[in-house]
């Protein structure tokens, strides 16, 4: 519309259809028209900055140098490398990977610069152990340990209870992850006949108050403190076990490796029990993190580990 | 059938060129203008004191997500009250423009604002409307590069000043405005300014009406509520026209009563109601879609009714409905309807509960989450734990300590680790572990109990119900 119009002219194209259908012309204005030939020009410039066509198995990059993204990566064996790429998500991916890593620096600096003990009594310091612990906790120890910590019978302990095999300080805890662990238990086959085995399994079942035979149990203790078998020099005199070797605490309610708990019947129990007795355990295995984790990193973790989830002493 | 097939299918621009008018509805607007103007301009530059932020009592602090308004502080989890606003503005839309049409467009939106200003800066330099014609038509010599540089440098740097007050609602302002002038801002903000510059002036000084009539979208959806009771700027056909239409007044056709007469109407056909129009329309052609409903063309043909001695009233906020009528009353604002009333009960509802949720916000949030990976461990002597995340915003301008107890369990069932005192830093939110450890039985029969967060300066507790977790659901 313009200010020389005088009259209400509803121009049409001038095509009709059907005798009386016309179409209306109500013209783009022109400058629409350039802001789509700008679009043109923004093409060709992107596709000097940018990877734009697939050619073949490859496509093309951009000018080269024009429009480069630097960062640095760190190689499986903990080296560091610049690396300089065209624009590309991954590249970019990483300088904000780098800018990240930038930003968590103070504060894992600060973990590495305390105690245990005053990390885990400085609340925002914690805030940070708990989401960076979490992460590397699902990155490395959740495969074995679950996503929460709380283990799987038969395979890797829980680590939200309080009980530690292996000791639950910070120090125990950080010794378990720089050196990983080993845990076995020799086969008893060979050594007890059948009813020793299942007297052996009376008495540790009747450790911690799960229900047994109480004869037998008793024929048990003995078995347990005599040295054909020689359970107490692994398990104490007290059957508390050895945080020194991991030996288990039988008179507590925790069971990593027989599912006493799992066990709904006494039978059950006794077996789960007795099948462990007659064929020990070589499957307590817990990898070296040392050269795998940076040390800042196996401090939080063990920070994480002893308070976040839980029953660290 | 004409055959227009040549018809361009592209309209070349014409740039509008508008005349200034006096009136009720420019006074109207200038008086906008300069309200809005000077609180959008000087309200960053209000001083308040504060503690854990710059002293500015408007500001959008982006890094620590906190905005604060003079008392207020808005955190992100106060994002409902935007939700809120933005019902209350569009209610408040719904309500005017049912009731008197596009009053946002004419009167307050920013783009009428700036490229208002802007034709003033034209009229301004450049002169009135024949001025400004003729020096669009005439040969570039040094008056013309002069005035048309001139008025487009003022415009960029009204645009510039309105970018850095922009800017200036997200940072301390006069340390803003330093760093940019002393080249020592950072690049977020060169660039934040310069993008809004160059938007300014490209809307208000450039595009204009262009806006309006192609890029908005208030404009095309105000138009729907346009009813036939809603008051919109109309000319008044059947007195303008009469029965043999408008003319100038010529000799015999000067006086009211000689154009009745002779079966004239009143428009005298002066064409200012259209030099005035800034987005190029001629009013007498019927209500339009590109009509912001600013009113100047009223104040221009009421000026010409006084100076021929006509009523006023030729082109008046009129409604359809009344202009139809047989029985025309004088136009008023027909707020009896339904629509209209059930608009303003929803404005008034959510504007009172908005204000009551601002009014008895707490200084202090907290929340409980229970750690649900495992649901619950069983302890070595039996007893049964529970993990929980216990989490602490301080909206207080100052360092808080805060104190976890329970209620319903034994209090020596809380296990706070190392951290017995939540020390909150002002306008912090802080996460904490809290354990729960239960004797077997006790477990067994304990469903919910409560978290009491105590802040310890003022001896306010806040309680958080939460659910415990033991074997028994899972057996
Ligand atoms: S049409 Fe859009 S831009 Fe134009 S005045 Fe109305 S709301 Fe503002
Ligand atoms: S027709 Fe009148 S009210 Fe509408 S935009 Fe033009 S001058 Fe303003």
């Amino acid at each position: 519309m313009s200010q020389d119009n005088k009259k209400v002219t509803t121009e049409t194209t001038g095509h009709v259809w059907d005798e009386d259908l016309q179409e209306l012309n109500n013209p783009l204005p022109r400058w629409w028209i350039w802001g789509f030939y700008i679009t043109f020009a923004f093409a060709l410039i992107y596709w000097l900055f940018y990877p734009a066509w697939p050619i073949a198995n490859t496509y093309t990059k951009g000018v080269p140098g024009l429009n480069n993204v630097t960062y640095v990566a760190t190689k499986v064996d903990g080296t560091q490398e610049t690396k300089t790429t065209h624009w590309n998500m991954r590249s970019k991916l990483m300088v904000e990977m780098n800018e990240l890593h930038k930003e968590q620096k103070p504060y894992f600096d600060k973990v590495a610069g305390k105690s245990f003990e005053d990390v885990s009594k400085d609340a925002e310091l914690m805030q940070f152990v708990n989401s960076a612990g979490k992460t590397l906790f699902s990155d490395n120890c959740a495969p074995c340990h679950q996503a929460g910590g709380q283990g799987k019978v038969k395979f890797a302990p829980n680590l939200t209870d309080d009980y530690w095999q292996y000791g639950g300080t910070y120090e125990n805890i950080q010794t378990t992850i720089v050196g990983g662990r080993h845990g076995v238990m020799p086969a008893f086959k060979a050594i007890l006949s059948d009813a020793e085995l299942t007297e052996v399994s009376h008495y540790v079942l009747s450790l911690s108050g799960e229900p047994h035979n109480a004869a037998a149990a008793k024929l048990g203790d003995a078995i347990f403190h005599g040295d054909k078998a020689g359970c107490y020099a692994c398990h104490g005199v007290e059957a508390k076990g050895n945080i020194a070797m991991g030996s288990a605490n039988l008179t507590d309610k925790i069971w990593l490796w027989p599912d006493v708990l799992g066990a709904k019947t006494p039978e059950a129990k006794l077996g789960e029990v007795k099948t462990l007795i007659y064929g020990g355990m070589d499957k307590g295995v817990m990898p070296v993190w040392e050269t795998r984790l940076k040390p800042e990193q196996i401090k939080l973790l063990t920070v994480y580990v002893h308070d976040s989830l839980g029953g660290g002493k | 059938m004409p055959n227009n097939a040549d018809k361009s299918l592209y309209q070349k621009h014409i740039p509008i060129v508008t005349r200034s008018v006096k009136g009720q509805f420019r006074t109207f607007k200038t008086a906008v203008m300069l309200l809005a103007y000077s609180v959008y301009f000087l309200l960053p530059w209000l001083p308040w004191q504060r503690v854990s932020a710059a002293s500015q009592a408007i500001l959008f602090d982006l890094t620590t997500r906190r905005f604060f308004i003079f008392d207020l502080i808005v955190y992100p989890q106060d994002i409902f009250w935007l939700a809120m606003l933005l019902f209350i503005a569009a209610a408040l839309l719904f309500f005017v423009t049912g009731l008197v049409g596009r009053a946002w467009c004419g009167y307050f939106c920013f783009q009428t604002l700036w490229s208002d200003l802007f034709i003033q800066i034209e009229h301004l330099i450049q002169g009135e409307r024949p001025a400004r014609l003729r020096l669009k038509k005439q040969d570039w010599n040094l008056e013309k590069v002069f005035k048309i540089s001139a008025s487009h440098a003022l415009m960029i740097l009204v645009s510039l000043w309105t970018a850095i007050t922009f800017a200036c609602y997200f940072s301390y302002a006069p340390s803003f405005v330093t760093d940019f002038f002393s080249g020592t801002g950072t690049s977020g903000g060169y660039f934040a300014v310069l993008v809004l510059t160059v938007l300014t002036y490209m809307a208000g000084g450039v595009a204009r009406e262009q806006i309006c009539l192609y890029a908005c979208p208030y404009a095309r959806f105000q138009g729907v509520m346009y009813e036939a009771d809603t008051l919109a700027v109309t000319y008044d056909i059947k007195r303008g026209e009469g029965l043999k239409g408008r003319t100038i007044p010529i000799q015999g056709l000067k006086t009211h009563e000689e154009r009745v007469a002779a079966g004239h109407g009143d428009c005298i056909d002066c064409g200012f109601c259209v030099q005035v129009c800034p987005t190029g329309i001629d009013i007498r052609n019927g209500l339009q879609y590109q009509c912001i409903s600013c009113g100047l063309c009223i104040d221009a043909c009421d000026n010409i009714m006084d100076s021929v001695g006509y009523p006023r009233g030729l082109i008046r906020y009129d409604s359809e409905r009344n202009m139809a009528s047989e029985t025309p009353h004088a136009p008023k604002v027909m707020w009896k309807r339904f629509k209209v009333i059930g608009y303003a009960g929803a404005l008034l509802l959510m504007t009172s509960v908005l204000f009551y949720n601002i009014g008895t916000r707490s200084d202090t949030e907290v929340n409980v989450q229970q750690v649900r990976q495992p649901l619950f461990v069983l302890l070595s002597d039996g007893r049964v734990r529970n993990r929980y995340q216990i989490h602490i915003v301080n909206k207080t301008e100052t360092e808080q300590t805060y104190q976890v107890t329970v209620k319903h369990i034994p209090k020596d069932a809380l296990d706070m680790g190392n951290i017995p005192e939540i020390t909150v830093r002002a306008g912090k939110a802080l996460a904490v572990n809290a354990k729960i450890n239960l004797s077997y039985e006790l477990a067994e029969k304990t469903h919910e109990f409560e978290f009491e967060i105590t802040q310890v300066s003022t001896g306010e507790k806040m309680e958080l119900e939460t659910s415990f977790n033991s074997p028994r659901e899972h057996d």
